[in-house]
């Protein structure tokens, strides 16, 4: 190992490249947490906004107008201010107003911090698409198919979890793979609330450094390869659950 | 369009040329200053308490006190030209103004560019701003707590690797300032200069700078390359601040703690 980093300091050296995430150990433990960071905030906010599109969506559905009327409200209201806008808002707006708690300096700090807003925020922007997303699904599937099972006695939960559901995750994967993906990028924002995800680390690194443009290839690649295996994953969760003669 | 872009050319190395030789011709910056009647000063219309703008929209504050008493010396008036730190050598190499006061740290490759006249008139390095109910006494204190910085400053690094200090760190100033008072973090490290300032705010009237300030480095004004007889003159302007206590005088002025460079500046010239 100390060899590899020795090459890369001598890189530098010798051509200019230089890529302190590799040979400095500080920077390295940096980028190291920034790209766990990224890694578990996608994830958690991957399962969060699933969780609330296939929700909204069965709510959607519901014959109480007014739970209709709020989904509704919730969708507009995320899918049309811009994730930052509302970062932003949860994180200075929201925050401040919420209870203190001691922390262990002994001081007051927001219940929540900027980690757990970057959940809140990102999840419900990106569940406010997937609830659509999940409509669209639900409504291709054959109002025939529902009917034959309520005659077969199934209740309307019954209908949506072991009917509707599993044929409309099959209609809506590609565009749920769509909207995944954008998730996964929307994480760098999180940079604007002092989130140490990847973006934020590399910012740090480049302007100690001064090497923005070999932080820039290495975001580009990085990033291409995250979003890479999601998707390499979802296209093969979407082959996994093809059925001969539904859909395509 | 080929043609009008040689053209274009043309012109645009003809106008580089009148630029040189008037540059060539200018006998002296102080003659023509005096001529004029007029001094321009570069200076920051930003950065409270050293230059900024006041109710009216006017420059006020401790460098445009300083670039008035010049302009007294000479006998002249005196022209404020806000600056930024991206700009403020173009505009001095460019003729727009005629000397810099706007709290320029002095490094070498500045020199290369602009003349700076010895001594440094100020100096300025890192501290944090902090709740006083922290009792923070040293660097040492920051250990694993997080600290509020700025995207991008210098003092980032050395404060998260030699102090262990986790840094959180914004955009701006205003959404630090705004994380530190929401208790997000427990101090706000920045330069001592800007955070000597808030805490004249009333809102931060529960806030202190315990640290000692590490990092100082001097500031310097700066005229034109190549204006030797102008720059003779500003060092000896320097001298006189440092020496009849000008400088502390106007820290008091402007609401700022007398800071150690210009106690040991005025004890040195004294």
């Amino acid at each position: 190992m100390e060899l590899v980093y020795e090459w890369f300091r001598e890189l530098y050296q010798t051509t200019g490249i230089n890529l302190p995430f590799i040979y400095d150990s500080y920077d390295r433990g940096r980028l190291i947490d920034g790209f766990l960071t990224t890694v578990e905030l996608s994830l958690i906010c991957l399962f969060f906004s699933v969780v609330i599109g296939i929700i909204g969506a069965w709510l959607q559905g519901s014959s109480f107008t007014w739970t209709r009327r709020i989904v509704n409200g919730y969708i507009q209201l995320f899918r049309n201010t811009p994730p930052l806008v509302q970062l932003y808002f949860f994180y200075f707006a929201i925050g401040s107003m919420l209870p203190r708690v001691e922390t262990e300096w002994g001081g007051q700090a927001p219940m929540l911090g900027s980690f757990a807003w970057a959940v809140i925020s990102l999840s419900f922007f990106a569940g406010a698409f997937n609830v659509e997303i999940f409509r669209s699904g639900i409504e291709a599937v054959p109002k025939s198919t529902v009917e034959a099972a309520e005659s077969l006695g199934f209740s309307r939960f019954q209908i949506y979890r072991d009917v509707t559901l599993p044929l409309a995750i099959r209609v809506v994967l590609p565009s749920l793979n769509n909207n995944l993906v954008n998730l996964v990028k929307t994480t760098t924002l999180a940079y604007a609330i002092a989130v140490p995800e990847m973006l934020y680390e590399s910012a740090q690194i480049w302007s100690d450094n001064v090497n923005v443009p070999e932080m820039m290839i290495f975001l580009l690649i990085a990033y291409f390869v995250l979003v890479g295996i999601l998707v390499w994953g979802m296209n093969r969760w979407e082959r996994a659950l093809k059925i001969p003669g539904f859909g395509s | 369009m080929m043609n009008r872009m040689i053209k274009g050319v043309i012109g645009a190395a003809a106008l580089g040329a009148m630029a040189f030789t008037a540059s060539l011709a200018q006998a002296d910056a102080l003659d023509n200053i005096k001529a004029a009647g007029v001094l321009k000063v570069g200076v920051k219309a930003d950065y409270k308490p050293y230059g900024f703008l006041d109710s009216s929209g006017a420059i006020i504050g401790l460098e445009p006190d300083l670039a008035q008493d010049v302009a007294d010396r000479l006998g002249v008036k005196v022209e404020f030209v806000p600056v930024v730190s991206s700009n403020r050598m173009q505009f001095l190499e460019q003729g727009k103004i005629d000397l810099m006061i706007a709290t320029m740290t002095d490094r070498p490759d500045r020199r290369e560019v602009v003349l700076i006249p010895d001594p440094n008139y100020y100096s300025s390095g890192t501290n944090v701003l902090a709740r006083k109910e922290f009792g923070l006494m040293t660097w040492e204190d920051l250990r694993g707590k997080p600290v509020c910085g700025i995207q991008g400053a210098f003092y980032n690094k050395k404060t998260g690797q030699e102090f262990g200090a986790d840094i959180v760190a914004f955009k701006g100033t205003a959404e630090a300032y705004a994380a530190l008072q929401q208790g997000n973090c427990v101090a706000f490290v920045y330069d001592d200069s800007a955070l000597v300032a808030k805490l004249n705010e009333p809102e931060f009237a529960e806030y202190e700078m315990p640290l000692p300030t590490i990092d100082d480095a001097p500031w310097g004004l700066a005229v034109q390359k190549g204006e030797t007889a102008f720059a003779e003159f500003m060092s000896q302007t320097v001298t006189d601040w440092h020496k009849t206590g000008k400088i502390l005088e106007l820290e008091t002025k402007w609401g700022v703690a007398n800071t150690p460079f210009a106690k040991a500046m005025h004890d040195k010239y004294k």
